[in-house]
């Protein structure tokens, strides 16, 4: 008895603080949170539970459905422009650029920047006056005569997210790099060699040999990138402020229906959000879990 | 061994926790925790000349500040709902005076304070337009410390000379949008200056007050004046008119940026609250030279207010102490301290005008006459929801310009607030 509580005990007080307070910050506000989703809280004061009602309001609210919309194409623009951007640098420095040390650190850089200090600057560069009062990005591009580009960027009601995701790609591509990077140092130089010892052209060597090797990097990074995006908010709040219509996300959203004293439909979107990262990360820890049991 | 150190160690901690919390209960304590958004500026100054005030007037008692900085207030707004949520209120907080405060009450997290009133013969020094506005089924819940007005336009008369304008008000929004074509032909690219999402209700606002006239206006928020009746919706035209003549950059400003338009000589005309003032203040120019000021075309005689003011939480450490400063947000020599720095008028009508600014002069003279009606854009009129509603709805119409979506949402909006009473 004594003996078997020596062994598995000392372990298990190592992990009880970090599981203490995991159960409660993390998994019991999380309960928290969903259970308030289900009541008639306005600002502290319930009544009861209401059932689902305000999950049903917020699917009925027009605003709420779009501001999903819009966390859908910023996402989508996020991981599509960080992947794209990454991969590109990653490649060009891989393939011997002179200087790799100090592109590397002047890609990653702008991760270092908070992106409510960047979203200060980009408010300003993202102005949407046009032609002779157009200053910022608009201004540049009138400069150098591309004036025909000239937009109204976050303005825009359909594609005005998308501008958005413009200071959010330039901050976290050199971080895709990165990882990008280490994926093509960790592929051994063997196997480059085999392949074209047995004839491959270059690009059946990154079709057949490179990508394979690299999917797992690219899928951290979806996920990664992925997580982040689905819960912009202090980019949002910085460049054009928490109740502008045509940059609502969920983010936003919950962030107003707080200060207006919502509290219940504050914790459902709350809830949506998480139940859409969820979607996404649990698959993944999934597979990884799978992989490291076939180890 | 090393366990039992650990165990210790655990709960030691444990006991710091349990002791931080249980301290400072007493109720006897002589603080005042006074809790504002008033952290910087001119209203910083306004504040710690109030602070002497207080100090004078109460030496036993000790001021401790609580402001929280940031958002126009709505970060200071947040904190302040969890303390009361925690039944931890502050001695005294600011909120907006009027509907903004209906959320509090409802909750039953401020106590009525018509007794003070009475005590310090207040029902006879604010304006009775104003004590119908702060009184809630018979029962008054605040101090008002200090009134702005929010329909006024501010201009550049160097502008209005290029499209051969006078200095004369426009008689109506009709007249104002034929002076904004004009100087549109004259060259001028921004006629009427314009920021972000909340200045647009605030435009929208006393466009409202114009076409409605004060009772229809107020009656908007009782219930009595339908959202989408014909009045509403020529205001909504005219509010899209003037819409178009405004600077196409507004969601990317915030109102000091579209006043310094007016400053600068790219506008013509700016509606702004009186806050500007202090804007032009600190450009060094001079009001009736460099900058006219008249009330929105249209809402002549009316005084579009908005006032902050003070309350008495339910739990309050140190009632007395809040009670005297109250007391003191309440005394002519308090508003005045006040209000020459922060640059608003007081709320009292028996200022003398002579102690302030050639502006504020103006200002008290038609706060005493004129017909008080409260503003939505500043948290008199209309719940904190139902502003926030208000203002998303006034957002997207600036993205899309669909008027139809407008009303509808203005009507959702006022359906809203009606079902949740």
């Amino acid at each position: 008895m004594f003996t078997r509580i020596r062994s598995w005990g000392p372990p298990v007080l190592l992990i009880a603080p970090t599981l203490i307070l995991l159960g409660i910050f993390v998994y019991g506000l999380i309960g928290a949170g969903v259970w308030t989703s289900l009541t008639d809280n306005v600002r502290g004061q319930t009544t009861g539970t209401v059932g689902l009602e305000n999950y049903e309001n917020l699917f009925n609210d027009d605003t709420f459905v779009y501001s999903l919309r819009n966390v859908a194409m910023y996402t989508g623009a996020f991981v599509a422009g960080t992947l794209f951007f990454g991969f590109l640098w990653a490649w060009l420095l891989e393939r011997g650029a002179r200087g790799e040390g100090i592109f590397r650190a002047v890609y990653l850089f702008p991760m270092a920047v908070s992106f409510v200090a960047s979203g200060v600057v980009w408010r300003w560069l993202l102005n949407s006056n046009t032609g002779e009062q157009a200053s910022g990005l608009n201004r540049l591009l009138d400069m150098v005569g591309l004036g025909f580009l000239q937009g109204q960027w976050w303005t825009h009601e359909g594609w005005g997210i998308l501008a958005i995701a413009m200071p959010a790609i330039w901050q976290l591509s050199g971080y895709v790099m990165a990882l990008f990077l280490a994926g093509f140092r960790g592929i051994p130089e063997e196997l480059r060699e085999a392949a074209r010892v047995d004839g491959a052209t270059e690009w059946q060597l990154y079709r057949h040999v490179l990508f394979p090797q690299l999917s797992p990097v690219a899928l951290s990074a979806v996920i990664i990138i992925g997580h982040m995006s689905l819960k912009v908010f202090d980019l949002i709040m910085a460049v054009a402020g928490q109740t502008n219509y045509t940059t609502q996300v969920p983010g936003t959203q919950m962030w107003l229906k707080y200060t207006s004293g919502e509290w219940a439909e504050a914790a459902a979107i709350g809830t949506v959000l998480l139940l859409v990262v969820a979607v996404l990360i649990v698959p993944y820890l999934i597979s990884t879990y799978r992989a490291e049991r076939r180890r | 061994m090393k366990l039992r150190a650990l165990i210790a160690g655990l709960s030691a901690v444990a006991l710091a926790f349990t002791a931080g919390c249980g301290g400072d209960d007493g109720d006897d304590t002589k603080d005042v925790e006074v809790f504002t958004w008033w952290a910087d500026g001119s209203e910083k100054a306004g504040l710690d000349a109030l602070v002497a005030e207080f100090n004078k007037q109460h030496p036993d008692l000790n001021f401790v500040n609580g402001a929280v900085a940031g958002g126009a207030g709505s970060n200071a707004k947040n904190v302040l709902a969890s303390r009361l949520q925690q039944q931890d209120p502050p001695s005294t907080f600011q909120a907006h005076a009027g509907a903004e405060l209906l959320d509090y009450i409802e909750a039953n997290q401020i106590q009525d304070i018509s007794a003070l009133y009475e005590e310090y013969g207040w029902n006879d020094v604010f304006p009775k337009d104003l004590i119908e506005l702060l009184t809630v089924d018979g029962k008054i819940y605040s101090v008002p410390s200090n009134v702005h007005r929010a329909n006024v336009v501010w201009a550049n008369p160097e502008v209005l000379k290029k499209a051969n304008i006078g200095e004369e008000p426009a008689k109506d929004l009709d007249e104002f949008i034929d002076q904004l074509e004009k100087l549109k032909k004259a060259g001028v690219d921004t006629p009427l200056s314009i920021a972000t999402d909340w200045t647009q209700v605030h435009l929208l606002e006393t466009v409202l007050i114009a076409d409605l006239g004060p009772e229809k206006y107020i009656g908007l928020w009782d219930g009595s004046t339908k959202w989408d009746g014909p009045e509403v919706r020529k205001a909504i035209d005219h509010y899209a008119t003037l819409l178009s003549y405004t600077n196409t950059d507004r969601q990317n400003l915030d109102w000091p940026d579209a006043t310094k338009m007016v400053i600068d000589g790219k506008a013509a005309f700016n509606i702004m609250g009186d806050w500007a003032e202090a804007a032009f203040q600190e450009a060094d120019k001079e009001w009736g030279k460099d900058y006219i000021t008249y009330p929105v075309p249209g809402t002549d005689g009316v005084f579009d207010f908005l006032a902050d003011s003070f309350t008495l939480p339910v739990g309050a450490k140190n009632e007395e102490g809040t009670k005297a400063w109250l007391q003191t947000v309440g005394s002519a020599e308090g508003q005045k301290a006040f209000n020459i720095k922060k640059g608003s008028i007081p709320a009292r009508t028996d200022a003398n005008p002579d102690d302030y600014g050639e502006y504020q002069k103006t200002a008290i003279e038609s706060y005493k006459n004129d017909t008080i009606v409260p503003s939505l854009a500043h948290g008199a009129a209309a719940s904190v929801k139902w502003s926030t509603a208000i203002t998303e709805a006034v957002s997207s119409f600036s993205a899309n310009k669909d008027k139809a979506k407008l009303i509808d949402a203005l009507v959702k909006a006022a359906e809203d607030n009606q079902k949740k009473q």
